[in-house]
């Protein structure tokens, strides 16, 4: 193999594997903004995991396989939303009770899928454009999910910026007391929003199950979707950066695997530290700039809403 | 001629409290209506009713001779109501434009918005710049952006809810205007306040509420102060007597060149703050919110300790990097601007959070173990000698209402025989009976020697209990004045940023 | 339904949540069973009642529930104080490891004072654990939560590195376990022929100590206002610094306590999985428990009973083990729904 075939082979992988974290961290993004913690990421990312893999061997058909981990990642998602909106239980607390009862949940249903494979999400390899040496592949031959993650990219970060729902639901995230005054309803604002987050969690897991390794192990996700909740501290809860953020992190697991490969006489163990490592490593010099932080972190994040009527 | 707005019988209960019994309203077009009462007796639920905000239990809304159910403040607003809030509001970290933008029907957005907001801002008198971000403006500013943000809805009545709690005298004097010709305009305005010089001022009408009912409906021009304030708060109330002039004692608590660097965006700095204060006296510090008093305040709690220690020195002794423990040792008390989460904890019971600034000086803990009996007893005298309403002292914080609380927390500190004691906005949110209960508990305690520094946005307050006065204003102090010697309008300038030789101001173009 | 508050918190409820909570998971555990196709009613038995039928059944419930209740314990601590440590997982296995070491280092000798070597050992590991997060908090300001939780994915990696190394077992034929801990090194049996160690006295010694310290001691009434009201612990002069350090450093010495139990009670040696999750399980015996120690106790008791319960379950009813982790989940939730009657009162109109 010569150079430019280890690279190109090696951007594919970091692609497969920056998938699932960007979906993950986008639509985290999105539910943060509107001041909502869901430290469930990694429950819904599991779910949607398990239940897009199910309905992809059970069907053949990969759209449906996906559309189902999506709708899985919502449905888990209102969960937390009428626990967390409506019973206005603790955010933290609950969100870990999403998890564990996500991971709980899925190796149960996961159960009777294990040792069944996948075939896997069809590239979409566009005629002539995909011939291009080293571009070619990686840019127009990907399948669709790494497409609709670049688009949702851009979607979320015109969403936010531009679109007067997105005014509105930054401003709920900064103040939900005063956009409560004004006259939104923040529980509507804030359950659509957690529902968006599930789904696209559910996306992530989706790709984890069908096209990363197509396969059902139970705990897959192997804390990828914590991985994405600091992804979007990293970000400073701006979109672009959150996906890119997922590329250095798809990037630094691929890599130590590469590493492994390599036959370097590293333990394998010590190299699988290294995504976790550096996500501490990176929330520490996030965290470092206080100040910053203070401005870009919605303002009203992680506070129950309280509204007498 | 039909009023514009009518209210028969309006009625909202909240639990444990009814605040709005049977209220009846008649607002005309054109007219400045008064909405008169103090602290608690249910004005701000009866607008936030005729906004939207809240749904009335019971009773009949009429809007130009048509009933009417506001559901939305969206539904108010199509009808022509427009309210400028007392706590504003406002998002923070989001631009003049996108705040105001937030706040108007979606037909009205788009582009031009900006041009509209500097043209009706300019043209009433209240400029605005449309790209500035609102934590970076000042609190009368932000004010114009509640007003503005209604102006461009060409509202029918317009309501205000203590808009002047929050500005220097000649600020208010500006509103006055703005609204004297919104007045001739053709548009009603409802006005909250608790002010009485004011309402009478410029009030063409004023309706009285005393615990949620209406005691009187009256010209506010035909009536004098006194009158107004009986009818507000009902039986002759005990005016805090000042003691007579006694000379103050010796220099107890020293302050010199305190500056701080804050880190947080949000924060005023602190710039060269100096200041004496002596034994029996009560230096009263007046400005407006957002000048820099929470931050003081926390330097000479302790909570934020000093880069310099000898910055605060009480009794000679530097307390500068001093924790709040070691300063109450010392003999301070002092109590935040906060009741619930800050002076007390709101689920906690009163033993306990008389446990909270108690605990060294009153002996409560033997070996690390808290002495439950003894903390019941302390909370216990404390509710007794302070008249603070509770039905027991192993009930939480919350169970009190605003005013009995603030006068445990006070008490609490009191009762510790401080020889000095820091308050931030005594009485704010507190009904009238307890404020004036706070301000003869304050004297008092100057009469019988201890060094006192009130911290108000009130100055009706701070000329009730000071004996000097001095002026905080964007992170300076200025000199103080024998309040005997000067003005609200004087302390009003001051508190403006304008003239006083000792303040230099920088105030952004605008 | 209409949700307000009350003026005051219930105190009843407080309470009674849990207990409402556990009937609620009960009659979704009947569903549960019904849709995976098993007699609902049986299969609750099954899980429920049928593991603790006998004494040996009583004892292992004591065997399990003895770690899920010293790490809840010590999580508590830090729940209180509104510290989000989710790393128990891996402070437990790192404690684990440490003391091990010490046994494995000495395994020829038999000394009285080695098992609470080993036992101090391990907590001083976990606490070394737990001392990461807290610093990173105190210092950098780092989230805890993401910061401990990433520490468990190491510290499970660790365990595996020193399992497939210089921790095995020379004379074991290569699998990654360690060598058999020898007498002195294996905690005493409290009651003949079963597993019930004394890890299970440690336990309530620290359910004691944690209730005298969260209910009367100053060190409890600090956690508590730092958790509830941080202005009022500032306000008071409290080291809200401090007190992280102090909640991290207890959960660390704990979940290694509870760790090092795991390995010389029940398994005997260092094996790749020392916790069925433990470290997590624990989260939620401390909410159930309300983050009391007398609760925590009985939620421990519970989740012990509900991993016996799946264990049953799977041998008698061939149902997936995964089902605890189900039960868990959902007792969890129902808790968080039951607390919002605390501080609210459902109006139906």
């Amino acid at each position: 193999m010569d150079g430019s075939d280890i690279l190109v082979s090696a951007i594919l992988t970091i692609i497969t594997a920056a998938t699932p974290l960007a979906f993950a961290a986008l639509g985290e993004l999105v539910v943060e903004k509107s001041g909502v913690l869901n430290l469930g990421v990694e429950g819904m990312m599991i779910v949607g995991a398990v239940m897009a893999f199910a309905t992809g061997v059970t069907t053949d058909s990969a759209i449906l396989a996906i559309v189902v981990g999506a709708i899985s990642g919502a449905i888990v998602a209102s969960i937390f939303g009428f626990l967390v909106l409506i019973m206005m239980s603790n955010q933290v607390a609950t969100g870990l009770a999403l998890t564990i009862f996500g991971l709980g949940l899925s190796a149960l249903m996961g159960h009777g899928f294990v040792g069944m494979t996948f075939s896997g999400l069809p590239q979409l390899s566009i005629p002539f454009v995909s011939e291009i040496p080293i571009v070619g592949p990686i840019i127009f031959g990907q399948d669709g999910m790494v497409y609709l993650s670049v688009f949702c990219a851009f979607a979320i970060a015109w969403f936010l910026a531009k679109s007067r729902a997105g005014l509105i639901l930054r401003a709920v995230g900064e103040s939900h007391d005063a956009a409560h005054a004004i006259g939104y309803s923040v529980i509507r604002i804030r359950f659509l929003a957690i529902l968006f987050g599930g789904a696209m969690a559910g996306l992530g897991g989706a790709y984890l199950s069908l096209a990363y390794t197509p396969l059902w192990v139970e705990n897959m996700t192997a804390g990828r979707g914590w991985i994405a909740l600091a992804l979007v501290v990293f970000a400073a809860w701006k979109p672009w950066r959150a996906f890119f953020g997922a590329y250095l992190f798809g990037g630094i697991t691929i890599i130590q695997l590469h590493i492994q490969g390599f036959g370097v006489a590293v333990p394998s163990q010590l190299l699988s530290m290294l995504p976790y490592l550096v996500t501490i490593i990176v929330l520490v010099f996030i965290s470092r700039g206080s100040v910053r932080q203070r401005l870009s972190a919605p303002g009203s994040l992680g506070k129950s809403f309280y509204a007498a009527s | 001629m039909q009023p514009l707005l009518s209210l028969r019988k309006l009625r909202k209960e909240f639990p444990g409290c009814l605040a709005n019994d049977a209220v009846d309203l008649d607002v005309l077009p054109g007219e400045i209506h008064a909405l008169l009462g103090e602290n608690g007796a249910g004005k701000s639920t009866l607008v936030k009713m005729i906004y939207g905000v809240l749904r009335p239990d019971d009773g009949e809304m009429v809007w130009n001779g048509q009933a009417v159910g506001i559901e939305t403040p969206s539904a108010a607003r199509s009808l022509g109501i427009g309210m400028v809030f007392q706590h504003f509001s406002l998002f923070e970290a989001l631009t003049v434009l996108e705040n105001i933008s937030l706040g108007i029907p979606n037909e009205l957005t788009g582009p031009g918005l900006s041009e509209r907001i500097v043209e009706v801002s300019t043209s009433y008198g209240l400029p605005l710049d449309p790209q500035r971000e609102v934590h970076s403006l000042s609190v009368g500013e932000r004010q114009r952006i509640e007003i503005v943000r209604c102006l461009l809805q060409n509202p029918k009545l317009l309501i205000m809810d203590e808009p002047t709690s929050v500005l220097t005298p000649q600020e208010a004097d500006k509103l006055f205007e703005t609204l004297k010709r919104l007045s001739s305009e053709g548009v009603a305005i409802l006005y909250i306040s608790h002010r009485l010089e004011e309402i009478m001022d410029l009030c063409d009408k004023a309706t009285i509420l005393r615990l949620g009912r209406v005691v009187s409906d009256c010209d506010p021009s035909l009536e004098s102060a006194r009158s107004l304030a009986e009818m507000m708060m009902g039986s002759d109330l005990n005016l805090p007597e000042k003691r007579a002039d006694n000379d103050p004692g010796p220099v107890r608590f020293k302050v010199r060149s305190l500056s701080t660097q804050p880190d947080d965006p949000f924060a005023v700095s602190l710039k060269n703050i100096s200041f004496d204060l002596c034994d029996g006296e009560i230096l009263g510090v007046a400005g407006l919110a957002g000048n820099g008093q929470v931050e003081l305040m926390d330097l000479l709690s302790g909570e934020i300790l000093c880069q310099q220690s000898d910055g605060i020195v009480m009794d000679n002794i530097s307390v500068g990097a001093m924790r709040p423990g070691r300063r109450r040792d010392l003999g301070l008390g002092f109590v935040p601007e906060e009741r619930l989460g800050h002076g007390a904890v709101p689920d906690m019971t009163l033993w306990e959070n008389g446990f909270l600034s108690a605990m060294r000086s009153q002996d409560l803990m033997h070996k690390g173990f808290i002495k439950v009996a003894e903390c019941v007893d302390f909370a216990e005298a404390v509710v007794t000698r302070f008249n603070v309403k509770t039905v027991g002292v192993d009930h939480n914080a919350t169970s009190l209402s605003g005013g009995n609380l603030q006068k445990f927390i006070v008490g609490r500190e009191i009762k510790q025989d401080p020889r000095v004691l820091i308050v931030l906005q005594p009485t704010w949110g507190v009904d009238a009976g307890s404020a004036a209960a706070i301000h003869q508990e304050l004297l008092d305690l100057a009469a019988k020697g201890t060094a006192v520094l009130v911290i108000s946005q009130d100055l009706d307050e701070l000329f009730t209990v000071s004996d000097r006065i001095a002026v905080m204003c964007e992170g300076r102090l200025s000199e103080a004045t024998p309040a005997a010697e000067t003005t609200v309008e004087k302390i009003g300038l001051l508190m403006g940023g304008v003239g006083g030789a000792d303040v230099i101001v920088e105030r952004p173009a605008l | 339904m209409k949700i307000e508050a009350r003026t005051e918190i219930s105190k009843t409820m407080i309470y009674a949540a849990p207990v409402l909570a556990v009937v609620m998971t009960m009659i979704a555990g009947l569903g549960l069973f019904e849709i995976m196709g098993h007699n609902p009613f049986e299969s609750l038995y099954t899980f429920f009642v049928a593991p603790v039928n006998t004494w040996d059944g009583v004892a292992e419930l004591g065997v399990k529930g003895t770690p899920l209740i010293l790490i809840a314990i010590g999580l508590s601590f830090g729940f209180r104080a509104n510290v989000w440590n989710i790393g128990a997982e891996g402070q437990l296995t790192i404690g684990a490891l440490a003391g091990s070491a010490l046994a494995l280092a000495f395994y020829d000798v038999e000394s009285v004072f080695l098992l609470p070597g080993m036992i101090i050992v391990a907590a001083l590991g976990g606490m070394a654990w737990a001392a990461i997060p807290a610093f990173l908090k105190t210092r950098y300001n780092a989230n805890e939560i993401l910061t401990s939780l990433m520490l468990t994915y190491i510290g499970l990696l660790v365990l595996s590195l020193l399992i497939h190394g210089p921790l095995k077992d020379p004379d074991g034929m290569n699998f990654p376990e360690s060598r058999i801990f020898h007498d002195a090194a294996m905690l005493p049996i409290l009651i003949e022929e079963t597993r019930l160690h004394a890890g299970f006295l440690i336990m309530l010694a620290a359910v004691v100590s944690a209730w005298v310290i969260l209910g009367r001691h100053i060190i409890g009434f600090q956690i508590r206002v730092i958790g509830m009201a941080p202005r009022a612990a500032s306000y008071a002069g409290f080291d809200q610094k401090k007190m992280v350090w102090l909640v991290f450093l207890v959960a660390g010495a704990l979940s290694g306590i509870a760790g090092i139990c795991e390995i010389a009670g029940p398994l005997g040696q260092v094996v790749p999985v020392i916790s069925p999750g433990y470290g997590f399980t624990a989260i939620i015996v401390a909410f159930v428990g309300r983050l009391h120690p007398v609760g925590i106790f009985f939620a421990g008791m519970l989740m012990a009973l509900s991993y016996l319960g799946g264990e049953n379950a799977q041998i008698e009813l061939n149902m997936p083990n995964a089902v605890t982790g189900v039960f868990q989940g959902m007792l969890l939730f129902f808790l968080l729904a039951c607390d919002v009657l605390i501080k609210y009162r459902l109006r139906f109109s």
